[in-house]
């Protein structure tokens, strides 16, 4: 029974990336003009909110400098009560917004991933709660580097 | 030092010699020490997720996956410890192999072992070995994973190994190329940085147990696992030599005389770096 | 097995910390190949990761992502034994499913 689940979801995986299976109707479609936005401003319009506050209840963790801006490791938690989204924005990348999460109840507001940044700038954590806007900021700084290692 | 440095221009030395840095900077200050700090934080917030896990996770499908015209996995495939035996094997390597009668290193020895046993020709084993997510890749990085808290033990029993050590050392401190670097130049003094990254004393034993205990490794800035071999063909590239073949007697070689260096230390690999 | 996810579970409690790593090649659409020539954007777009049939987490992703993505998220009411069902859609319209028994 299991062996055939397991062939049976990987016979969908494969044919959905073949493009045999029609594109399954997400609950979200994807928040183009959002990602196309080129200020925190218009990112925070985009996303459905105004004049975000910021706030010591959203926590944005992450290197001072980060060796390589292809990978920069971020923490994001929010203690504002019914935190309902959390957003990554970076201020000096070509598309400011980075990534959205969606918390829904039980899933705690606590995320960690890592983003590219184009060069060193302000990294904005925003969250949702109550349907207002809080964030942090955190400058960090990237460079290159040298010659291996 | 100072006589090499006052011999050429600094602007052309800054057009043209990007690591010559690695000779004048000696990183002692106040901010040199806060920003080595703050750069190893960076680096641990990294260490947790390795991508190369994913390589990893290939590399053990391929080497239970029936390939080429023999239809065979690489399964019987003796990477020094006999048939099929994974654990501690990277750890062993290079050393010398009867049935080939060469020292070989692990990506020599699959490209054996998927030759001999899957009837691979040479070209097919050795296709895009460099490319990312390449079998090459995934097999190294997992073979390399299979000898996690080993201890390197590269054995200088046999007379080739003995003399493959012997041209690894040469090789290390030969000065060759447009900028007449060795791979000394700038590996054979402690506490040395070429901006950001300490350039290990490859000659110090703790040193050069840090360094090779961590490759292969997933290179962040190239979004992918690099060989040693790849490694080293870059840190040629960067001394201006000219780039040696896939699977040369010269990288086979310095890998021999640089486990040699490492002995005794702790097996980390996959790891993962900038 | 063109694309994997590798998915790490621990539950203390009631909470499952669950880190994810995605194979993905995450590209902008800005960088250029060795012949000088852009890489076509290819990213994930929408993420969507259920149990027993709830969605714990979806997310909306730009090209910012990195590559190789990792993720780490907490949610509560998980036992072990039981599926969490990971599932992504990049720009290019391909999608992947992976299940993951919880530990």
């Amino acid at each position: 029974m299991k062996q055939d689940r397991r062939a049976f979801l990987r016979l969908v995986s494969l044919m959905t990336a073949a493009g045999m299976l029609p594109r399954l109707a997400h609950a979200e479609t994807w928040n183009q003009a959002a990602f196309a936005a080129k200020s925190v401003d218009d990112v925070v319009k985009l996303l459905g909110g105004s004049a975000p506050q910021q706030s010591d209840q959203v926590i944005l963790n992450g290197p001072e400098i980060a060796e390589n801006g292809a990978v920069v490791p971020l923490e994001i938690s929010s203690k504002l009560p019914g935190t309902e989204s959390i957003a990554i924005l970076i201020e000096k990348n070509p598309n400011t917004l980075a990534a959205t999460f969606n918390i829904p109840p039980g899933t705690l507001p606590d995320v960690q991933t890592r983003v590219k940044m184009n060069e060193t700038c302000n990294v904005y954590a925003l969250a949702k709660s109550d349907g207002k806007f809080y964030y942090a900021a955190k400058e960090i700084k990237v460079t290159l580097g040298g010659c291996g290692g | 030092m100072t006589s090499f440095a006052s011999m050429w221009p600094r602007l052309l030395l800054a057009l043209l010699l990007p690591c010559l840095w690695c000779i004048v900077a000696r990183a002692d200050d106040a901010q040199d020490a806060r920003t080595r700090e703050e750069i190893n934080k960076y680096r641990e917030m990294l260490q947790e997720g390795n991508p190369a896990e994913l390589s990893e996770a290939r590399g053990e499908e391929l080497w239970t996956t029936r390939a080429g015209p023999r239809n065979a996995t690489l399964e019987q495939c003796d990477l020094g410890l006999g048939p099929g035996k994974l654990e501690g094997a990277y750890a062993r390597l290079p050393r010398y192999f009867a049935d080939t009668r060469e020292v070989q290193d692990v990506e020599s020895r699959l490209v054996t072992c998927m030759v001999e046993l899957q009837g691979l020709t040479r070209e097919q084993a050795t296709r895009g070995w460099y490319q990312a997510n390449s079998d090459m890749e995934g097999l190294v990085t997992y073979i390399a994973g299979k000898s996690r808290g080993a201890s390197i033990e590269t054995p200088q029993v046999h007379p080739a190994e003995r003399d493959m050590n012997a041209l690894g050392n040469a090789l290390f401190f030969r000065r060759s190329g447009p900028l007449d670097f060795s791979c000394a130049t700038c590996h054979s003094q402690p506490d040395r940085r070429i901006r950001l990254q300490e350039v290990r004393d490859l000659l110090l034993p703790e040193d050069a147990r840090i360094v090779l205990t961590q490759w292969p490794a997933y290179r962040v800035s190239q979004g992918q696992v690099w060989t040693m071999e790849r490694r080293l063909m870059d840190c040629m590239r960067q001394m201006r030599w000219p780039e040696p073949g896939y699977l040369s007697e010269a990288l086979i070689a310095l890998q021999v005389f640089l486990q040699k260096q490492a002995a005794g230390g702790v097996m980390q690999a996959p790891g993962i770096k900038r | 097995m063109a694309n994997a996810i590798k998915v790490r579970s621990k539950i203390e409690g009631d909470v499952a910390l669950i880190r994810l790593l995605i194979s993905h090649p995450m590209e902008t659409g800005l960088r250029k190949d060795t012949e000088g020539q852009l890489v076509p954007a290819h990213f994930i777009e929408l993420l969507t990761i259920t149990y027993q049939d709830r969605t714990v987490l979806s997310a909306q992703w730009g090209p910012a992502v990195s590559r190789n993505p990792y993720l780490a998220f907490r949610f509560k009411g998980a036992q072990k034994g039981e599926k969490l069902r990971i599932t992504w859609v990049d720009n290019k319209g391909e999608s992947q499913t992976d299940e993951a028994v919880l530990e």
